[in-house]
């Protein structure tokens, strides 16, 4: 096939199919074995400084704040994060620290409330490097790609752009049509990190709502850690298998970790935190305030219940229950300022 | 001297009085443009409450499909502050997946896209990546999202954004999803589907569309706004239809709805 144009962009977690194919023969198991540790297990095994990291749900809808959390506390360094609408999960390890490059297909912003202070900072000087421009298509074709064992998978999109020119897609002749399409290359990201409603003690996992890109990156990853609202029995899962979005043949680890979403939001459980949020952007406005925040939230607590507590406990809780259903009044402090 | 006439002051204040915002102006004009019983891609904001809006008056039966995976959802209790959060699957039919909601609109299912943008150049194309340079950026902006998979993929793309000379530009600091790119068959010359691009712009001067040489034309100027106006805010010469309409002020029917389904003015603050 004939290349006719190129992103300059460079080439991240991709190999040749065949690589990956040995390496998954070697380090994957297909026995069916509990896999369930607490969080700082699961991160420090997992999660190591400069790997390639791309986190599931939707940037602060399903995320796994609690492995978030985990990974500042534990200092982790160097990472390189798939921005595949990456929200309030990738602000938070930018704020910390954390990161130095990102794949940016939708980043430093916090959607509705604007640009996230802490990212725009941390990109403007120089802190941390925008290494690639992807669309939200391409970005999530990439982990497609890699679940089918391909090395690309063709695509319209992207074609004729700057979005283009600073990714690493490469533009061919359809050999069928004799028309210019992208072609998208695989991503094998060095972790995944899940956050789902329920699964067992093996990583079977059901997912609530929307699955945004889950399916397919659940499946890209070489290492996947699942963090879960409720730890079910496998029973359970195989009464309705078809709810299971993911099996356990992926899943390296799980962590049971109600509320792990907070503050953000877990579809059909509990809705976003926007007084917490509120003072998350208010307080990551300036080095000293990010600090203070990270010393309060993550550093001075020593598990996920002490987070909670701290951040508004049961009364905070069920009333993140009741805004889910509707039945509460929704709040939206950083409007005001 | 006369003695001062409080009725007359009464009156001349409330003539005098907005009935409505530039923003509000801007999003009852673009959801007038949805055609009923079509599908529509919507980005954070504006076009989200746009879309709601024209489902609630003149095209109940319009599809709001979000890129997360949220397919047709009715009456949120609160607007989306995501393009993925949970109301945007609120009494939907399908809670799909983002391969799901790309590939709808890649085979040819997505009839609008509605976007908005930092910088907008004449052939409708759009920045919403970077000001200043890619690598020594001055304001980092989020970057393509879903704008440029809408843009490429969707028959008709509405662009609805605040216009002024640094917003319309002759130049884009980086062109992040494709309008009409250099002129007439650019699109298809590069590969993307034919019959696709910008169709609308909406601004709070007025509604732009593209002519035969694919540069953006005015339409229609919204109540009060000169044609002086619309050249005065644009970085590029503006072409003007030969006939030009002004658009109709939001009626108070639109601005109830409207402002009901935005209760908290999370948009409409703005």
């Amino acid at each position: 096939m004939e290349i006719l144009n190129e992103g300059e962009g460079k080439l991240l977690a991709w190999y040749d199919p065949e690589k990956q194919r040995e390496w998954i023969r070697k380090n994957k198991s297909s026995s069916m074995e509990e896999k369930v540790v607490d969080i700082h297990e699961a991160v420090s095994k997992y999660v190591s400084d400069g790997n390639y990291l791309a986190l599931g749900g939707f940037g602060h809808v399903r995320v796994s704040m609690a492995a978030m959390y985990e990974i500042i506390r534990e200092k982790k360094r160097n990472l390189i994060v798939s921005g595949k609408t990456a929200v309030h999960d990738l602000d938070c390890l930018i704020a910390a620290g954390c990161v130095s490059e990102v794949e940016v297909a939708y980043s430093f912003g916090h959607e509705l409330r604007g640009l996230s202070p802490a990212s725009r900072r941390a990109v403007e000087t120089g802190q941390v490097k925008a290494i690639t421009e992807w669309s939200n298509a391409a970005l999530q074709w990439r982990f497609k790609a890699a679940a089918s064992g391909l090395s690309w998978l063709p695509a319209r999109v992207m074609l004729g752009t700057d979005t283009l020119k600073h990714s690493a897609a490469k533009v061919v002749k359809d050999p069928f049509t004799g028309k210019p399409i992208s072609l998208i290359p695989a991503c094998y990201p060095d972790v995944a990190i899940i956050h789902v409603h329920r699964c067992d003690k093996y990583g079977n996992s059901q997912i609530d709502g929307i699955l945004v890109e889950d399916f397919e990156l659940a499946r890209a990853a070489k290492r996947l850690i699942i963090t879960t609202e409720e730890i079910v029995s496998n029973e359970k899962i195989r009464d309705k298998p078809w709810l299971t979005n993911i099996p356990y043949f992926y899943v390296d680890a799980v962590v049971e970790v109600p509320y792990g979403c907070h503050p953000c939001n877990m579809p059909t459980n509990y809705y976003f935190d926007e007084e917490h949020i509120s003072e998350y952007l208010k307080k990551t406005r300036t080095i000293e305030g990010t600090k203070e925040y990270f010393d309060k939230y993550v550093h001075g607590v020593d598990n996920f219940n002490q987070y909670l507590e701290l951040v508004g406990g049961v009364a905070k809780l069920n009333y993140l229950k009741k805004l889910e259903q509707g039945k509460a009044r929704f709040v939206y402090p950083w409007a005001k300022s | 001297m006369s003695k001062l006439d409080y009725t007359q002051i009464e009156e001349v204040y409330t003539e005098s009085k907005p009935e409505y915002t530039p923003v509000e102006m801007m999003i009852v004009a673009a959801s007038r443009l949805l055609e009923d019983g079509k599908t529509v891609f919507t980005g954070t904001g504006m076009p989200i409450l746009a879309a709601l809006l024209s489902q609630n008056t003149l095209a109940p039966k319009l599809a709001i499909i979000y890129e997360a995976g949220g397919m047709c959802p009715q009456c949120p209790p609160t607007i989306p502050l995501s393009v993925g959060d949970s109301m945007t699957t609120h009494k939907a039919i399908m809670a799909a997946s983002m391969d799901y909601t790309m590939s709808f609109i890649q085979a040819g299912y997505g009839e609008y896209a509605f976007l908005g943008a930092a910088q907008i150049d004449t052939y409708g194309n759009i920045n919403t990546t970077v000001i200043g340079s890619h690598d020594n950026p001055k304001v980092r902006l989020p970057g393509s999202g879903g704008a440029n998979d809408f843009g490429s993929l969707c028959w008709k793309t509405i662009i609805i954004m605040k216009q002024d000379k640094r917003r319309f530009v002759e130049k884009l600091d980086f062109l992040t999803t494709p309008g009409y790119l250099t002129g007439p068959g650019a699109r298809e010359k590069v590969g993307l589907p034919r019959n696709t691009g910008p169709w609308r712009v909406i601004t709070q001067l007025g509604i732009y569309g593209f002519d035969e040489e694919k540069k953006m034309t005015l339409l229609s100027t919204h109540p009060d706004v000169d044609i002086e106006d619309i050249q005065e805010n644009s970085g590029f010469p503006i072409k003007i239809a030969e006939k030009i309409e002004t658009t109709p002020k939001p009626k108070e029917q639109e601005l109830k709805i409207l402002r009901d389904l935005d209760l908290y003015k999370v948009v409409l603050r703005k």
